[in-house]
């Protein structure tokens, strides 16, 4: 027993280093989304070490404010958030015990999304008989590269106040990005042209900016407002919408309803995309870019196949 | 500070939340007991009370960003009592620090001792229409609450580990079993004046908890807490409780809402009270001796979130005490056990049903069934795991 505590404390300190150490001199990156973690790896490049609070695969709205999410918020050196009340129903609760300075509001290791971003689905009023809608608007902003630049620009700049030795670095690898980006967006945009004004369904109203980007139509959504779970009489309107608008996609996220998408599908003669909004979940889909080709080359292979 | 290398865009778009950010919860019971005196039966404050209906807890919470260096909170309950008169009490108010150094944090103000797991939470959190009877018999109907200070500190481990100790009053009704003048229920004597003299009359409540992810879908939380203090059966008597608890839980990786998963809760307490020579309440005539009363009591409870907006859940309870001169009737051996549904229809009401089956010693078995609504309105909470 005497031998055994030293040897366990030793194991203990060794595994905390083991897991927790970055390469040196790395900045500890939180991002409360995976797909904010991407982004970041972008721009952050190798000065970075990236760690997402949500699992791809699990809806964001409700991630548990696991205690571990506590000892990752206390180590960071930056945090970045979606804002726009995406995490408000377990980020708060993490940041109250964090007691890291470095990512309070309002310091350079803190940034928002949503704060620069142009919101739609600004609610006119706060009225949750509408379900839960969000004061500052729709908080799934990520899928539009419009949006996605803003956003990369004001990492960049956060990155470089929070580390200033490296800011050209960054600076440069903003440049990069964004000439990428200009480049894949007009591919991107090429290959849903041919599918102006089509009609899509989703589950959630989380592909709102992509549609207004590629310039397509969110006909209906499966859930019949924020947050609340379809009625069989509003599948049924969805269902004579689909009929009526010729809308022959549904686009869900892995952790959503896939069975009310299904059966809708099958009374609509409509095919079920599974389209995550989330890096990694799908195979290959790692990095920002590589995620968003799939997604738009999955969206327009089903799109060209309705017509 | 902000020497911007790169233009971007100052922080200006429409604020987040306001500067104080405020909701209501309010739960509303109704349901029938076999037992007439639902009151002896339910240990706690915001239990069900009486056959019919009962309105419990109606509380008002306000939190907020004080200053770049403390949050504040605040939750105001009203309530009305088995006559439908409104009872007001200021449950929770306090301050909390953002940014000390060395990673420590300091609570201040009239809290919840942080003594396991379902002591600090409020009504809307819990899992059952009551609370577990060892908390009520251990802590009384109002929980363990105080005004005093809680120190904690973040163990630098790369594993979770937090280590806290709240120093509190231990006078008053929510310090049930110590300086409380309603003490004569555990121990049958009139409570003795005393005066507080010195730290030692204080009452201390250590607690360290720790967590680890057993897997990327299983979390599991452990801790160990005490409460330590005066009681005020003598001049020279205190009080010591010991608790465990652990907290699992399973969430499935690609959940919605939240659902599905399985979660496991359970806490075992243990109670030493140190009984002075005393007069008793009964009859003046009589001294009861000198003498400890022991207790001890647990509750496991399991719940299966089965499919979004659905929750089943089941608990099991057991308390015991040894026996002492005087025969309280809160220190009965009991069990009881309690499976319930609940149904969100949005993530801000829900509507619960419960069946308690409750045996108590030399009483016998009562049978009670409660409904719960609860409606919520206000600045969206965010949750604790």
């Amino acid at each position: 027993m005497k031998k055994l505590i030293p040897k366990l404390l030793s194991l203990a300190w060794l595994a905390s280093w083991a897991i927790a150490a970055p390469v040196a001199g790395q900045l500890r990156v939180v991002a409360t989304t995976p797909d904010l973690g991407a982004l970041a790896k972008e721009i952050g490049g190798d000065r970075v070490d990236i760690t997402a609070l949500a699992k791809p695969t699990e809806d964001p709205h409700f991630v548990d404010a696991r205690p571990s999410l506590i000892v990752t918020l206390n180590r960071a050196d930056m945090l970045i958030e979606g804002g726009a009340e995406l995490e408000i129903g377990w980020l708060p609760a993490l940041l109250q015990g964090v007691r890291n300075t470095k990512i309070a509001a309002g310091a350079p290791g803190r940034v928002s999304a949503a704060s620069g971003v142009a919101m739609l689905d600004v609610p006119a009023s706060l009225d949750r008989s509408r379900g839960d809608v969000h004061a500052l608007g729709n908080p799934h902003f990520m899928l539009d590269p419009v949006n996605v630049r803003l956003i990369a620009a004001e990492i960049a700049n956060h990155l470089a106040q929070v580390d200033a030795a490296s800011a050209e670095q960054y600076r440069s690898n903003l440049q990069r990005f964004n000439e990428r980006l200009d480049a894949k967006l007009t591919e991107w945009q090429a290959q849903l042209a041919p599918f102006r004004g089509a009609k899509i369904v989703t589950y959630h109203r989380d592909f709102v900016y992509l549609a207004a980007r590629f310039n397509l139509e969110v006909a209906t959504t499966l859930e019949e407002r924020p947050g609340i779970a379809p009625s069989p009489a509003h599948v049924a309107q969805v269902i004579s919408t689909m009929r009526e608008q010729n809308a022959r996609v549904i686009l869900v996220q892995p952790y959503q309803n896939r069975r009310t998408a299904e059966t809708v599908a099958r009374q609509t003669d409509a095919v079920v995309l599974d389209m995550p909004q989330q890096p990694g979940v799908a195979q290959n889909t790692d990095s920002y870019f590589t995620l968003m080709d799939y997604l738009v080359h999955t969206l327009a292979g089903a799109l060209g196949q309705g017509r | 500070m902000f020497g911007l290398p790169i233009a971007g865009w100052a922080q200006v778009g429409s604020p987040s939340g306001a500067f104080i950010n405020i909701g209501f919860v309010g739960i509303a019971d109704a349901g029938w007991s076999t037992e007439p005196d639902v009151g002896s039966l339910q240990l706690g404050d915001h239990d069900p009370r009486v056959r019919g209906f009962t309105i419990p807890n109606m509380e008002l919470t306000l939190n907020g960003a004080v200053d770049p260096y403390f949050q504040g909170f605040a939750s105001i309950i009203y309530k009305l009592d088995e006559e439908g008169e409104t009872g007001v009490e200021l449950e929770e108010a306090f301050f909390l620090t953002t940014s000390l150094p060395g990673n420590l944090q300091v609570k201040g103000g009239q809290f919840f001792g942080e003594f396991g797991r379902q002591n600090t939470q409020h009504p809307h959190a819990w899992a059952f229409v009551d609370q577990p009877l060892v908390l009520g018999e251990l802590f009384g109907p109002e929980g363990l609450r105080g005004q005093g200070m809680r120190i904690s500190w973040l163990a630098p481990t790369s594993w979770y580990t937090e280590a806290m100790l709240s120093v509190l009053n231990s006078a008053g009704g929510t310090a049930f079993s110590f300086r409380s003048e309603e003490s004569s229920v555990i121990h049958g004597g009139a409570p003795d004046e005393r005066a507080v003299d010195g730290l030692g009359d204080l009452l201390l409540v250590p607690r360290l908890t720790t967590s680890l992810d057993l897997t990327a879908t299983q979390t599991v939380v452990v801790g160990a807490s005490a409460a330590l203090g005066p009681n005020n059966s003598g001049p020279d008597a205190d009080t010591r409780i010991f608790g465990a608890d652990v907290y699992w839980k399973w969430k499935s990786l690609t959940a919605f809402q939240g659902f599905p998963f399985v979660s496991f809760q359970a806490e075992a307490l243990v109670r030493r009270y140190g009984a002075a020579s005393r007069e008793s309440v009964d009859d003046p005539l009589v001294t009861l001796p000198t003498e400890t009363l022991r207790d001890r009591g647990t509750y496991a409870e399991l719940l299966w979130g089965i499919k979004p907006r659905w929750v089943a859940g089941t608990r099991g309870e057991v308390v015991r005490s040894e026996s002492a001169t005087y025969a309280s009737a809160l220190r009965t051996d009991r069990y009881r056990i309690s499976p319930s549904l609940t149904w969100y229809p949005s993530e801000f009401s829900k509507l619960r049903v419960q069946y308690n089956l409750d045996h108590r010693e030399a009483i016998g078995t009562d049978h009670s069934l409660w409904f719960q609504f609860e409606f919520i309105m206000g600045a969206h909470a965010a949750h604790r795991f």
